[in-house]
């Protein structure tokens, strides 16, 4: 059994130590706002938050979270109100919307660590987070604007 | 277009909805246009439902993939129904092809960028239909005139005695009342919704900014288990032999089964599916697999390209006008095989009962696969009950013609006799091995100029597969229109024009990829033109004007992007500008790409898009379409490439297959034509302008022309 803190809350789980985070979110405790995308790190669809850093839960094993603290797109706001989708929303930034939590959660991290992230600084942040419907300017935009209304 | 009145034989029938709604249907509806008639008779739509509560649902029938298709088709209904656009709620229409077919195709299905184009003047009377009952419903209430009810949104008014009625007060009196005989529809000048910026917004925005949209990688039914399979490594490969024995043995594992595309291991979670899955041992008959790899395919392709096709046009001589040319060029252009590569990879649940099989995906082509599913387990197609959700991505790959993923699922249902739910998971190896590529094209062109410059002949061969081939789509003489749409009906004035087409049979299963023939014939005779203008030795955009003097809203697209691109303005050092310009599901784009080039490698920096689809429902989801169309394509013209190697796919995943990237996104600028003419598609119609936009930059660049797909 592992103790896990998601969203700031405690969860006791029991699953194969080799699991995937991602599988354990999305299987075991039935988040799944996280999506699968590749299974190899190359896409991003499964960002989440460990101790603040965006990591891709498909490759982290439930062995390798030890006592950080799990944030996912679930936990990012209690009414869908964070800054970043506010931003998305109000850019109208998702098409097929697959891939857009792991999205969020790369920006979101951006703007924590840049409050006034530059152009070169979203290319490098958000490399790893594929879009095939293409929606990359708007996201492009929308952290832009995300970082000025969390500056307000 | 003016006010425009149904008669009575557009029927129009009245039921009361669960919880006392609004229900209206209308039939009548014939198609007036688009490349297919749909057969049959006129069957009754359902695609509006009014609560009490004053929600308004639209039952959409297309398949919303990321197109912006629920926001558009609401919009429509809500636009002449005067719906308050904050109370409209979509949900996905269920498998029933008599109401929800595609006007275009005849069947239930999404694609072929048609979802607006086919529902436009459907949608507005089933929304101008629901509209004037209300108003008669209030009258009603009211006890004065009909003629003297109007509306705001969501609002029936009577001004003359100040009264209002919300619309799900009046819900329940409509229902009751009898059908209009007459409906009709608003003047454009009236419209609120229909090209009005900022109106009615995307309805799924939200949902999908918080993780709570529900894909069908998120769909959990009591008890059901997740299936990942051991699927063939070449195509046409089957089980000779397995062993399960390692599988079984790995904790949550429940069933191992063989079905006819391999071996499924059923499991409580996708990862112990999938490491059981991977702990099968299976060994493959691969007597009747395809061992070809691209290489042996392009040789093969290239002497084909030497011998006559199957000729699809032959005006006048170019055969022996390219004799007498005062110049000629030539050209061969190959194209790789492409996958298609959507976010979300191939799954499907489906609950098997003894008379009944109800599955839950992103559904494209619901009446083929509910047809392919009741064909497997012999049940009728309406026991068969297809859920329509989101899907993450599509771009013509859920549109399958062998209903692939979907009878898979429906088969290691039926292998476990339907003892639980079963959700098929493809990883991303197995959704690219399955193949349906767009199938590798090579294209040989041949132009003649005369001593001015002007063209005078143009032959083209076109080699590659068919991709309608096993469809209903496919025409009886075999001309399988796909391999030359956009090519041999390109619209340069020539007066000797040549095309034949080779359809050669490969074993690797092809299909439609977003914007099907024009993805690569857009793209050849783009930059065919440009070698052609280079070697007349003139202006690109100037050449192609005085070539297009016959379509004038191509003529009009061009003219705006190269407007708005500063075309001929300075550029700073290094930078080079691309035009290209096509027509596609009868809506017309072109594209200026501004190019350099980075240690070697093409870098796009802009792209000015303008594009002419007729009247602009949503502007924004247009703009959205471009943008993300101008993504697409130019992922594929700088990167997407699908290597086989002797029979076996070797770039299965994104480390192999390279997909466009956020510091690869050019700055896009969309410009939108005002028109007046009936919607047509945006979903494709940007794809097919970019690759040779960005070619032909590269050749004002270097002075090369491109021969190759993909640049990088």
């Amino acid at each position: 059994m592992a103790t896990l803190t998601v969203n700031g809350q405690t969860k006791e789980v029991t699953a194969d130590p080799t699991m995937p985070l991602l599988w354990v979110l999305r299987d075991v405790l039935g988040m799944t706002g996280t999506k699968f995308g590749c299974g190899i790190a190359q896409c991003g669809a499964c960002t989440v938050h460990l101790d603040g850093i965006p990591t891709r839960f498909c490759v982290t094993p439930l062995s390798a979270v030890g006592a950080k603290k799990i944030t996912t797109i679930e936990g990012l706001s209690p009414d869908g109100n964070h800054a970043v989708q506010q931003a998305w929303i109000e850019l109208q930034v998702p098409q097929c919307g697959y891939c857009q939590s792991g999205q969020i959660m790369s920006a979101v991290a951006l703007i924590e660590a840049k409050p006034t992230p530059t152009d070169a600084d979203i290319d490098k942040a958000m490399d790893g987070n594929i879009c095939r419907c293409g929606t990359y300017q708007r996201i492009r935009a929308a952290i832009h604007r995300a970082a000025e209304i969390k500056r307000g | 277009m003016t006010n425009r009145t149904f008669s009575r034989r557009d029927f129009v029938r009245v039921g009361v909805a669960v919880g006392g709604g609004l229900f209206v249907t209308v039939t009548g509806c014939k198609p007036t246009g688009g490349e297919v008639a749909a057969t049959g008779p006129f069957a009754p739509n359902a695609f509006v439902r009014l609560d009490p509560d004053g929600t308004v649902t639209i039952i959409a029938k297309h398949l919303e993939m990321g197109q912006g298709t629920y926001t558009g088709l609401s919009t429509i209904v809500a636009e002449e129904m005067d719906a308050d656009w904050a109370k409209v709620k979509v949900e996905g229409a269920p498998n029933d092809t008599e109401k929800y077919k595609n006007l275009v195709f005849g069947i239930m299905g999404t694609g072929g960028s048609s979802a607006i184009a086919n529902s436009w003047e459907q949608h507005r009377k089933a929304g101008a239909t629901a509209r004037a009952m209300l108003i008669a419903a209030a009258a009603k209430q009211w006890g004065v005139a009909v003629g003297e009810v109007t509306t705001e949104p969501g609002v029936a008014v009577h001004a003359k005695s100040n009264r209002r009625a919300d619309y799900g007060s009046l819900a329940g009196r409509a229902a009751g009342l009898p059908a209009p005989a007459t409906v009709a529809l608003k003047d454009p000048k009236d419209f609120r919704y229909v090209g009005k910026e900022g109106t009615s917004r995307r309805v799924d925005s939200k949902a999908k900014a918080t993780g709570t949209a529900t894909f069908t990688q998120d769909v959990k039914l009591d008890g059901m288990l997740t299936a990942v399979v051991a699927h063939p490594p070449l195509f046409g490969a089957t089980v000779k032999s397995f062993d399960a024995t390692k599988a079984k043995a790995i904790a949550g594992v429940k069933d191992v089964v063989q079905i006819p595309t391999g071996i499924a291991v059923l499991a409580d979670s996708f990862w112990a599916a999938r490491r059981g899955r991977d702990a099968v041992v299976v060994q493959w008959d691969t007597s009747a697999a395809n061992t070809m790899g691209t290489a042996e395919i392009f040789g093969q392709y290239r002497e084909l390209a030497a011998k006559p096709g199957v000729e699809i046009r032959k005006d006048g001589d170019a055969e022996s006008t390219l004799g007498g040319a005062a110049k000629v060029v030539e050209a061969t252009y190959e194209f790789p095989f492409l996958a298609h590569a959507c976010m979300e990879p191939m799954n499907c649940v489906v609950q098997l009962g003894k008379d009944r099989c109800e599955l839950w995906y992103g559904a494209q082509f619901q009446t083929p696969d509910g047809g392919a599913v009741a064909a497997l387990t012999g049940l009728k197609p309406e026991q068969v009950k297809i859920n329509m959700l989101f899907a993450g991505g599509s771009f013509g790959r859920r549109a399958n013609k062998a209903a692939d993923f979907v009878i898979e699922a429906v088969a290691i249902a039926k292998a476990i006799e339907g003892r639980a739910p079963v959700k098929l998971v493809w990883t991303r190896e197995d959704d690219t091995n399955a193949g349906y590529f767009r199938p590798a094209f090579l294209h040989r062109i041949r132009g003649g100029l005369d001593a001015q410059g002007a063209p005078t002949a143009w032959w083209h061969r076109i080699v590659g597969q068919a991709i309608m081939d096993g469809t209903p789509f496919m025409p009886p003489d075999g001309k399988d229109p796909a391999s030359f749409e956009g090519a041999a009906d390109h619209p340069y004035q020539v007066a000797n024009v040549f095309v034949d087409v080779h359809y050669p049979k490969i074993g690797v299963p092809v299909q439609w990829w977003r914007s099907v023939g024009h993805t690569h014939t857009g793209f050849a005779v783009e930059m065919f033109v440009d070698e052609l203008a280079r070697a007349a030795g003139k202006d690109p955009v100037e050449f192609r004007r005085g070539l297009l003097a016959k379509d004038p809203r191509r003529l009009a697209v061009l003219n705006l992007a190269v407007e708005k691109s500063g075309w001929g303005s300075p550029l700073s050092a290094g930078r080079a500008r691309g035009v290209a310009v096509h027509k596609s599901f009868n809506s017309y784009v072109a594209e200026v790409a501004e190019v350099s080039l980075v240690g070697g490698r093409p870098k796009v920096h802009r792209v000015v898009c303008a594009v002419d689809c007729g009247i602009a429902v949503n502007p924004d989801v247009i703009r959205a379409q471009m943008e993300g169309g101008i993504a697409y394509g130019l992922s594929a013209a700088l990167y997407g490439k699908i290597d086989i190697d002797k029979g076996k796919v070797t770039s299965s995943n994104f480390d192999r297959y390279k997909v466009l990237r956020m510091s690869d996104m050019p700055a896009i600028e969309v410009h939108i034509l005002q028109s007046s003419e009936a919607p047509t598609g945006v979903g494709e119609p940007g794809v097919p302008p970019i690759g040779p936009a960005v070619a032909n930059a590269l050749l004002a660049l270097t002075g090369k022309p491109v021969r190759r797909i993909p640049l990088v």
